[in-house]
């Protein structure tokens, strides 16, 4: 077995035991890289030599020191839109392609304490907005299942890079589903935690109330770890919840889920849900219930508005974010312009995607005078009730039990002409954004196409530890997460 | 037609934090362009604001001693505009929710004092500078000033005349310097004002069209921009004419104000709350711990002095324009109760040294040990109050104890019989003309002697003996 083949916690105790040097591993990877990378293209940057330079340095401190911290040597992807000192960080966008940031965000401060390496960044829809990675400006990502399907979306080349064994594990942001949409597209698992859970600093903002920054691993266990890794309050942001960070590996250890009580919203059980997605969950709930949970119907009445309220809430707050760039500090700035109004014009219009217009278009129009209160102001309202039936719902439940995805991942230019279309995708990850919820994705089925299905598990704020362990029993009572896809 | 003017008064005080409103960044004035910013105040992809709890205890401070209502629980809001000087393409401020809102403080105007109502007070942060260059048409961007906390306080339309804005100026900027939450500094920008101005046909009571007035750096040309708004209005209304809700700059150069922007130009700020921060609570008694912890304000610490000390309304004005000044005076009182000497000595001497060497009256060479010394030496006849004016300037230069200085010259006050009598003697044997005169009744004449006597001893003697001496003798 080679050493891309193996877990992140499979690699972290070969390299403890000394069976793996740092930059065996490194070499491991660049090799796998090289090979499937021009098929893939899940890599905006790759930081080859800077990743063969720490595992030097990593190898001369252990033959001294003979100490070894839980991240240390684990080759690991980032998605681009997550803040690397010294490393570009682009928002797969024209606007900051030369952008390299002075400094680290905290998930990366705590990342590079362990010793981690960065083997690059991966791509993304351009801000995060999409759920595809074809809003790119840089070329979409490709599903390593299938390379002429998308790997979804926005966290598409970290989910891609994952599954096609480019990199142990990887970070993502979850804004409306930018984890799980991907890592159920590309056969992985992928964790939204809770909103405070994780901190944001450094995290480029799309929707500040929304975004969540989450491991995408090729297990259940991975992500844990991973979780454990990056989670925990952080003082330079006010809204990173300041409680105990629990020992997520220890929630692993029971194997069944009795009394465990597990919910299914009939409202996600609809016209639009795909055939074999349909059965692929039913077949899911079945094997929960065979673990021993108790399973029963719940409602979340909401659930139909939730789209409505996210494209709002999502976009007011992205038109503010984004308007940072403005070609006077950094990033992009449009050549020959006559004054500073033309100055703004010029380089916004240049620097973004028609996507990402598109929701800074529709965020200041939701945000302006005359329109607040009727859009922003009842989105909100809306929110708390979304809010109200997972409430509701977790007073009967501890887990609730959904597909990830109306339909497995669609081909590339499928759905790129319509937004609309390209936004139902997201239907199912949606509402757990605006609850602030943690979830998870992991692999359930196959179409008779072979693209992998989704599950997703949600549970109560900071019960991070039930959602793993329920995910955890069910991938340890199935085979889905050891199929691994033919690159071609 | 004669119209009433009704102004209202917007100022931004700027915080006297150790750091930014929402980073650690130091907030000094004048150092070199854009050594004091870090990833939060350049607005970097991914940074994220945290609140200064100091600016919070400043704001509170400032809004009890406004006599305000404190908001007990706070959001923060954005506000959104595009401006080279504002990083992030939004201003963090406070929009539905003002951390102060609904006081007052008493005003002197013409007729005795009245109330102006404070609407609101908002915590906020500050822009940093566009520096145009001449020649190369270029600009650059200095953001060492941006996220700097302000204090953004909005009077109601309360005031009648540019010397009741001026009135109401100076006593908030007293206040918030007594607070020591703000330097007052009008040049350095840290205390800056915009007045909006209407007129009405007096007995009307809907206002008129306001006009803001920006680019105002004194108490002097808030009064000549009032002035001339008023001026400029009047005539446009008795023309016929309508004002436009406009804003103006004042020109200092021109001596006049000129159109900025108009109402249509006006930005749509879409205001949200800022989802990076989380609402602010403040708990009641946290709230009263800073209420009973106030220093007393300047205004009333003036009535006090008039009441308790029986001190002129000039002198308790002057005494309390600075918490230092009124620290300093009352230190002297305790120790020698004669308030209107003390008061005398402070304005008089002490502040004129004070002021030609340029040294705040908190670090005064002249302690008020030292001063109540000196006071007492003249009150005990160990000198004259001559004598003691005369060597003020060197206590002052010197550091030294005013006794010392006394000994050392040989100044000390000679008021023993047979040592003046001597002197006297003298005087009036080698004035036996003036003694015939005195005889005849003229009484006048008397101070000539004594004035004569003073010289011959070299400013030594006590005048009050010298005189006792000299009606006796010629008695």
């Amino acid at each position: 077995m080679s050493l891309h083949n193996l877990t992140l916690i499979g690699l972290q105790q070969k390299f403890t035991a000394g069976e793996a040097t740092a930059m065996e591993i490194v070499r491991a990877y660049s090799l796998r890289i090289g090979q499937v990378e021009p098929k893939v293209r899940a890599f905006v940057t790759q930081a080859r030599e800077a990743a063969c330079e720490q595992a030097e340095v990593l190898d001369r401190k252990l033959k001294r020191w003979r100490r070894t911290m839980p991240l240390s040597g684990m080759p690991l992807a980032v998605k681009d839109n997550i803040c690397t000192d010294g490393v570009p960080t682009t928002c797969s966008s024209r606007m900051l392609q030369n952008f390299v940031p002075p400094y680290d965000a905290s998930v990366i401060g705590k990342l590079r304490a362990q010793d981690y390496i960065l083997l690059g960044k991966t791509n993304l829809d351009e801000f995060a907005m999409g759920s595809s990675t074809e809003n790119s400006a840089f070329g979409p990502s490709r599903n390593p299942w299938n390379l002429r399907c998308v790997p979804g979306g926005s966290s598409g080349g970290s989910a891609a890079a994952v599954a096609a064994e480019e990199c142990v594990a990887a970070l993502g942001s979850d804004t409306g589903g930018s984890i799980r949409q991907p890592a159920a597209f590309c056969g992985v698992v992928g964790l939204k935690p809770t909103y405070g859970r994780v901190s944001r600093y450094g995290l480029v903002a799309f929707a500040s109330s929304l975004d969540q920054i989450g491991p995408i691993t090729r297990n259940v266990s991975d992500a844990a770890f991973l979780l454990g890794a990056i989670a925990g309050h952080d003082p330079l942001d006010s809204t990173s919840i300041d409680r105990p960070v629990p020992d997520y590996m220890k929630a692993l250890q029971k194997k069944d889920l009795k009394r465990l009580r597990v919910g299914v919203p009939v409202e996600f059980f609809t016209e639009g849900l795909d055939p074999e997605v349909d059965h692929a969950i039913r077949s899911a709930i079945e094997e929960l219930r065979h673990l021993g949970a108790e399973v029963k119907e719940i409602r979340l009445p909401r659930t139909d508005a939730a789209v409505a309220v996210y494209y709002v809430i999502a976009t007011a707050e992205a038109s503010s974010n984004l308007a940072r760039f403005d070609g006077v500090k950094f990033g992009f700035r449009a050549k020959e312009t006559k004054d500073l109004l033309d100055l703004y014009i010029k380089t916004r219009q240049e620097g973004f995607g028609p996507e990402v217009k598109r929701r800074i278009m529709l965020g200041t129009y939701v945000l302006s005078a005359g329109y607040y209160d009727a859009y922003y102001g009842k989105a909100q309202a809306v929110r708390t009730l979304v809010c109200q039936d997972f409430e509701a719902a977790f007073k009967e439940v501890d887990v609730i039990v959904t597909p990830t995805t109306p339909t497995p991942a669609f081909k590339l230019g499928e759905k790129s002409e319509d937004p609309l279309q390209m936004y139902l995708s997201d239907i199912f990850t949606i509402s757990v954004n605006l609850a602030g919820l943690p979830a998870i994705s992991l692999p359930c089925g196959f179409s008779k196409a072979g693209l992998p299905i989704g599950l997703q598990l949600i549970g109560r704020a900071f019960e991070e530890e039930t959602v793993l362990r329920a995910a955890h029993a069910y991938e340890q009572s199935t085979q889905w997460h050891q199929k691994k896809p033919m690159i071609r | 037609m004669t119209y009433e003017t009704v102004i209202g008064v917007e100022v931004h005080a700027q915080l006297r934090t150790k750091s930014k409103m929402f980073c650690g960044c130091g907030a000094t004035f004048g150092l070199s362009a854009n050594s004091q910013t870090c990833p939060v105040c350049l607005g970097l992809p991914g940074s994220l604001p945290v609140i200064n709890r100091m600016a919070v205890e400043m704001a509170v401070r400032a809004g009890l001693a406004l006599n305000c209502a404190i908001t007990a629980s706070n959001q923060f809001a954005r506000k959104n505009y595009f401006y080279p000087d504002l990083p992030k393409g939004y201003q963090i401020s406070q929009y539905e929710s003002p951390i102060c809102q609904h006081g007052w403080i008493e005003v002197v105007v013409a007729e005795g004092t009245r109330r102006v109502r404070i609407r609101r007070a908002h915590l906020e942060e500050d822009a940093g500078k566009n520096v145009h260059e001449t020649g190369t048409g270029g600009s650059r961007v200095d953001l060492n000033r941006a996220g700097t906390p302000l204090l953004e306080i909005v009077t109601e339309p309360d005031m009648r005349s540019a010397d009741e804005v001026v009135s109401y100026l100076k006593g908030l900027r007293d206040i918030l310097m007594y607070l020591e939450v703000c330097d007052g500094n009008m040049e350095e920008g840290s205390f800056r004002c915009e007045p909006n101005l209407s007129l009405r046909p007096i007995g009307q009571t809907e206002f008129g069209t306001k006009v803001e007035l920006k680019n105002i750096n004194s108490f002097k040309y808030v009064k000549d921009a009032i002035d001339y708004e008023i001026k400029r209005q009047t005539q446009v209304l008795n023309e016929g004419g309508t004002i436009r809700q406009e804003t103006r700059l004042w020109s200092i150069e021109r001596g006049e104000t000129a159109v900025m922007r108009s109402k249509e130009e006006a930005h749509d700020y879409r205001y949200f709350p800022d989802p990076d921060l989380v609402p602010l609570k403040l708990e009641q008694a946290w709230i009263e711990a800073w209420r009973s912890s106030l220093p007393e304000l300047p205004a009333v610490r003036m009535r006090r002095f008039v009441e308790a000390y029986g001190l002129p309304e000039y002198d308790a004005g002057v005494l309390t324009a600075s918490r230092a000044m009124a620290e300093y005076f009352e230190s002297c009182v305790t120790q020698f109760n004669h308030p209107k000497t003390v008061s005398n000595w402070v304005m008089g001497e002490l502040t004129r040294e004070l002021n030609n060497s340029g040294t705040d009256i908190a670090v005064s060479p002249v302690s008020p040990e030292r001063l109540v010394s000196l006071m007492q030496m003249v009150d005990t006849g160990t000198i004259s109050l001559k004598v003691a004016r005369e060597i003020f300037p060197e206590l002052y230069r010197s550091g030294k104890a005013p006794e010392h200085i006394v000994q050392e010259k040989g100044l000390t006050q000679v008021s023993d019989e047979g040592a003046l009598g001597k002197v006297i003697d003298e005087v009036l044997a080698k004035s036996p003309a003036q003694v015939a005169q005195f005889k005849e009744g003229k009484q006048q004449v008397l101070g000539f002697l004594v004035g004569q006597v003073m010289k011959a001893s070299g400013g030594k003697a006590n005048p009050g003996k010298v005189n006792e001496l000299l009606r006796k003798r010629l008695g």
